[in-house]
């Protein structure tokens, strides 16, 4: 458990790691550590220098403007799970930040360097893919805006190139009516996900579904967008005329009262499970993994359907 | 039970806080990573990456070349001291390093030793070492077959991969108590090979002082006299003899039974040590530790059980084939190659029973320790309360129920078991009482069933296990020849205040506190005056350490003896000093007075004064006693435990939500450290029931080998445990106490593994092999079609 040499650098401005990244050979960008440093130690990661950005000021923040969440690139998840404007507008955010590893880890570990690291086994991704967020990436020549959809290229590969830094991620304000939900299945706390789902929906006035979000976690070498299961649920009718307030309780009677509404959500269940494609390890074999990327996907979309009416 | 002392004196039955909290609570423990030299190397290992095949060749150029490496230490190294090969506490031989064949993953093939910590294992990443592979025996069952390879013909005389046969209970009676039984239900599972995963790893500094030539080892082992007894037996002929080596166990973070084996990093410590005349701290990594440490259980068990119609327990049959990996490296007691596994009838009275196991060697890490279980009882006791539950499922009894026709009476006590044990004392009933009561037992059945109506999966699992611990009397408990008692030392100081030395070594357990306590009942001095040391072979008196729940049957029971004979001494004295004959006093806990003149009295404080100042004539000056005691049976403490079990048919999780334990364990010293073991243990039950395993894949990698992997639980994990107890002394213990800090680790896991079975029962499941994860209890409701 002890990693191999590597130079330290903490840089005390964006442009100095900039620089610092287009000097050196051999560079790894680093904020909270805590899925690099452990790939370190086991020597599966041996990176020449190491930039670590956490002490960049001005990266830190959580805050709403033009229209978008933006959370920057040193945003912790334990600042995830304490910031009351996520708590009140999005729950699906609070559903991951507590899933991810324990407590000490998300002290450190960054929400941005949960996407950054190209893991699909971690839980932002598919949170991410759900909410059609949009990443930031600073390069010598400045800023450009990557689509979700566009970021992931495979196991530990990102669109982000070897000179940028991912200093901040946008995520679309959500309208009137929406709501979302991560569900992860485990196999204890702080383990990666046998299988995760992210559903974020919205619906109008009417109780007509008019967006949907679904990502999956660690189903496929890539955080999967399950764009079929998103169809399926698009122009669905969850909520009985006259619509709906109140307690939980009555909200998730009548969602299940409306007319078709349990098979809407196993087809859609069933089209995520249909995009994966688990290899069988630990966590269980294809079949199991591909029934829990069913049984999860029904589960967030319930409770996301139940937060988008109760909150809408 | 009140207690017989003050809250000042703290002896029995006080709930002290736990003396030695202090310093671990503000991270003042002196654990072995602590202890810097000056002048100290460091070790590293380099690991064989795959699980069999020979040595080609091992180039260290390039690791001499890194900056502070020092050397790199070879087979052949040691070859040159016959150091190579090293003795098993099992009378087995096991390698240091390789000559020519690696034989597990992970095994330590070479040693770097540099001038930091960094240098040494980038000095291993270094080493290049060339392998020829060969295809690996993982697979027990596959390893007796006609064409396996031989994997130890290094061994004379060793023509196919048996260790041994052990039996127990005779077969031929048994056979027949099946052939007339009216109900007969049969078995098979596997306790799978798991690991302790303390949170300390192991490791040492050895340290040799070429002038003296004189050797001092700080070493994580549960057992410091034993240890150096080995090693002046295997390094006797390289000049250490027993005077001048000192092994010293310091603070300890859980053994488990995994820090008493000697492991090869620890010889080539020592090793490096004498050869290059520098201290040398060798510790070891998380996955080192997972992966090349000594496992626990690894037994494949096929149980039958033969009834009448009506549930009565006849007879009990099992075949057993235990994996013991490359070498058999356990540390069970010579005659005992199966541990105690024979306790297996459990607590049921029967005619008859017989119980064989056969040893076999794989491609795997050596070992078979007994995990926080007195030497199997944990196969034993799981094997037995899954099949008990079988039968109740096949003839539609209520598993409590079936369970207290059979159980062996109080009044029964002192017990034969069929298999040859006495049990000392018991009243299953009354714990069976306890505990159902505190769980609610007729409740919960109906509750059971209204979910059953609407297809929800609840089970309630219920365990009635005997364990046996406190090994032993030396009649029949030996490690290595050498018997197994235990041993106490106390040395009451001229202010009253006193030293207590024993033979055991705690790794959390709380023995300054429960050691002290045992003094305190005796003597009445308060056990906050009562320093407990244990651990420097050059200081405590000889023991053979602590495991196997040992501790306060052996050590604390010479602890007590010890103190008696000191109040013997002190009673002689008092009289001494009020000047009348020592017939004419009575005793309370601390005080001597004078019968009828109460007014009249010297305290245990003034005895040792007056020991070092005033004595009578004729008689020794001091206050002190040693004490080896060599108990004349075990202890058989014994509780019932239940749990419910909720499952999710979507993903096949099991959550218990519910766990209710109750504990006979006799007389209780210390009730909160008591209940702080049974909480632990529990906790260490519910991991290999619902969680851990190490399982190996067809080339012998091993899958689990780090904490990833090798899920152990957390308090997310784990419910709120509900504890009781029921007290029902030992007889023959002075105190009247049992063992009990592996009770809870042998009792969770079939409970558990009941609750679930309980909860399947109604689609036709009689058993599940633990660990019980989601995909496996999925697989289940997706075959039987109730998966959501």
């Amino acid at each position: 458990m002890i990693p191999p040499q590597f130079d330290y650098h903490a840089p005390g401005g964006l442009d100095e790691a900039l620089g610092l990244l287009g000097e050196l050979d051999d560079a790894k960008v680093m904020s909270g550590g805590q899925s690099l440093l452990p790939m370190m130690k086991l020597r599966l990661a041996g990176p020449a220098n190491l930039v670590d950005i956490g002490r960049i000021p001005g990266l830190d923040t959580i805050k709403e403007r033009d229209g978008c969440l933006r959370i920057g690139a040193n945003v912790t998840e334990a600042q995830l799970e304490e910031s009351a404007v996520v708590a009140e507008r999005y729950p699906i955010l609070l559903d991951t930040a507590r899933v991810i590893a324990d407590p000490l880890v998300r002290n450190r570990a960054t929400v941005c360097g949960n996407l950054a690291h190209g893991d699909p086994a971690n839980d932002h991704p598919a949170t991410m893919l759900a909410l059609r967020a949009h990443v930031i990436a600073t390069g010598p020549g400045g800023e450009r805006t990557i689509d979700i959809d566009d970021f992931f290229h495979g196991l530990f590969m990102t669109a982000l190139g070897e000179d940028e830094i991912l200093t901040e991620l946008h995520i679309p304000v959500p309208s009137p009516g929406s709501g979302g939900a991560y569900v992860k299945l485990e196999r204890k706390v702080g383990d990666y996900a046998v299988a995760g789902a992210a559903v974020q929906l919205t619906l109008d006035k009417d109780g007509k579904v008019t967006k949907a979000g679904v990502g999956l976690t660690n189903l496929s070498f890539s955080p999967i967008r399950a764009s079929a299961a998103e169809e399926t649920l698009l122009g669905a009718d969850f909520v009985p005329a006259g619509g709906l307030r109140g307690a939980i309780e009555r909200v998730r009677d009548a969602i299940t009262r409306a007319s078709g509404a349990d098979d809407i959500i196993a087809a859609a269940a069933q089209a995520a499970a249909d995009v994966t494609e688990p290899v069988a390890d630990r966590r269980g074999s294809v079949e199991y993994k591909r029934n829990m990327a069913r049984v999860l996907t029904a589960r967030a979309i319930r409770t996301a359907l139940e937060r988008a009416v109760a909150g809408g | 039970m009140t207690p017989k002392t003050s809250a000042d004196i703290c002896g029995m039955g006080h709930s002290m806080k736990r003396k030695e909290d202090p310093r671990f609570l503000q991270g003042k423990g002196n654990y072995i990573d602590d202890i810097v030299l000056p002048g100290m190397l460091w070790l590293d290992i380099v690991r064989s990456p795959i699980a069999y095949g020979k040595i080609k060749g091992i180039d260290s150029s390039k690791a001499l070349e890194v900056p502070g490496v020092l050397a790199v230490l070879t087979g052949k190294d040691l070859e040159a001291y016959n150091l190579h090969w090293m003795p098993t506490l099992m009378s087995d031989t096991q390698m240091v390093l390789p000559t020519d064949t690696v034989m597990y993953q992970a095994q330590e093939v070479a040693a770097v030793i540099a001038t930091s910590r960094y240098a040494a294992a980038d000095g291993v990443a270094a080493v290049e070492v060339d392998y020829e592979p060969m295809k690996p025996v993982i697979d027990p069952f596959k390893a007796l077959e006609e064409d396996a390879p031989v994997l130890r013909s290094d061994k004379d005389g060793q023509t196919d991969n048996r260790i041994w046969h052990w039996e127990a209970g005779d077969k031929a009676a048994t056979d027949k108590v099946f052939e007339e039984a009216d109900v007969v239900v049969r078995e098979r599972m596997h306790v799978p090979r798991i690991h302790v995963a303390s949170i300390e790893t192991c490791g040492c500094v050895a340290d040799f002082n070429p002038v003296e030539g004189h050797l001092t080892v700080y070493m994580t082992t549960q057992a410091p006299h034993a240890i150096r007894t080995v090693l002046a037996l295997v390094a006797g002929h390289v000049g250490l003899s027993e005077e001048k080596i000192r092994v010293v166990s310091p603070d300890i973070g859980g053994g488990f039974g995994g820090k008493v084996p000697v492991y090869p990093g620890y010889v080539v410590a020592i090793a490096a040590s004498v050869v290059l005349g520098k201290p040398v701290k060798w510790i070891e990594d998380r996955m080192e530790n997972l992966q090349a440490d000594s496992f626990a259980r690894d037994y494949h068990m096929a149980a039958e059980l033969a009834a009448d119609a009506d549930g009565k327990i006849r007879g009990l049959r099992i075949k057993t084939l235990a994996d013991h990996g490359y070498s058999d490296a356990q540390a069970a007691p010579s005659k005992f190659p199966a541990g105690l596994f024979s306790i297996c009838t459990g607590s049921y009275d029967m005619e008859q029973a017989y119980a064989e196991v056969d040893a076999v060697y794989t491609n795997k890490p050596p070992g078979g320790v007994a995990y926080r279980c007195s030497f199997r009882v944990t196969e034993a006791v799981h094997c037995m309360e899954r099949v008990v539950d079988t039968l109740a499922h096949r003839i539609g009894k209520d598993p409590a129920e079936l369970r207290e026709e059979n159980f062996i009476p109080k009044e029964a006590f002192p017990y034969q078991s069929p298999l040859g044990w006495e049990y000392d004392s018991g009243d299953y009933q009354a714990a069976m009482d306890k505990a159902k009561e505190m769980i609610g037992y007729d409740d919960l059945r109906r509750e059971q069933a209204e979910k059953r109506a609407r297809s929800e999966l609840m089970g309630i699992g219920v365990c009635s296990f005997t364990e046996v611990l406190g090994a032993g009397p030396s009649k029949d408990f030996d490690i290595l020849g050498i018997k197994m008692f235990d041993s106490a030392e106390v040395r009451v100081h001229p202010t009253g205040k006193a030293i207590a030395r024993f033979g055991t070594k705690s790794q959390g357990q709380g023995h300054e506190t429960t050691y002290a306590q045992i003094i305190a009942e005796e003597l009445g001095l308060p056990a906050a005056h009562v320093q407990v040391e244990e651990g420097d072979t050059d200081t405590a008196p000889y023991g053979l350490g602590t495991y196997a729940s040992r501790s306060t049957p052996t050590a604390g029971a010479a602890g007590a003896m010890a103190a008696r004979q000191i109040r013997d001494k002190a009673s002689k004295i008092a009289a001494h000093l009020m000047e009348v004959s020592e017939e004419d006093l009575e005793w309370e806990p601390g005080k001597f007075s004078v019968k009828g003149a109460p007014d009249r009295s010297v305290t245990i404080q003034d005895c040792a004064f007056a020991a070092y100042t005033n004595l009578p004539e004729g008689m020794e000056p001091g206050l002190e006693a040693t004490n080896y005691y060599d108990p004349p049976n075990l202890t058989f403490p014994f509780g019932t435990y239940i749990c419910v079990v909720d499952i999710d048919r979507g993903t096949g999780e099991v959550t218990v939500r519910r766990f209710v334990a109750v504990d006979d364990c006799g007389n209780i010293i210390n009730p909160m450290i008591v209940q702080g073991q049974i909480h632990g243990g529990l906790t260490q039950g519910i991991g290999p029931a619902l969680f851990e395993e190490i399982p190996y894949d067809e080339d012998g990698n091993n899958l689990a080998g780090s904490f990833m992997d090798y899920l152990v639980p957390t308090s997310m994990e784990t419910p709120a445990w509900e504890t009781g107890h029921t007290i029902t002394p030992s007889p023959h213990h002075p105190l009247g106490a049992k063992g009990v800090g592996e009770s809870a680790t042998v009792g969770a896991p079939p409970a558990i593994a009941n609750a679930v079975v309980d909860a399947l029962a109604h689609l036709g499941v009689t058993h599940l092999d633990i660990p019980i994860t989601p995909d496996k209890v999925w697989d289940i409701l997706n075959e039987k079609g109730v998966a959501e």
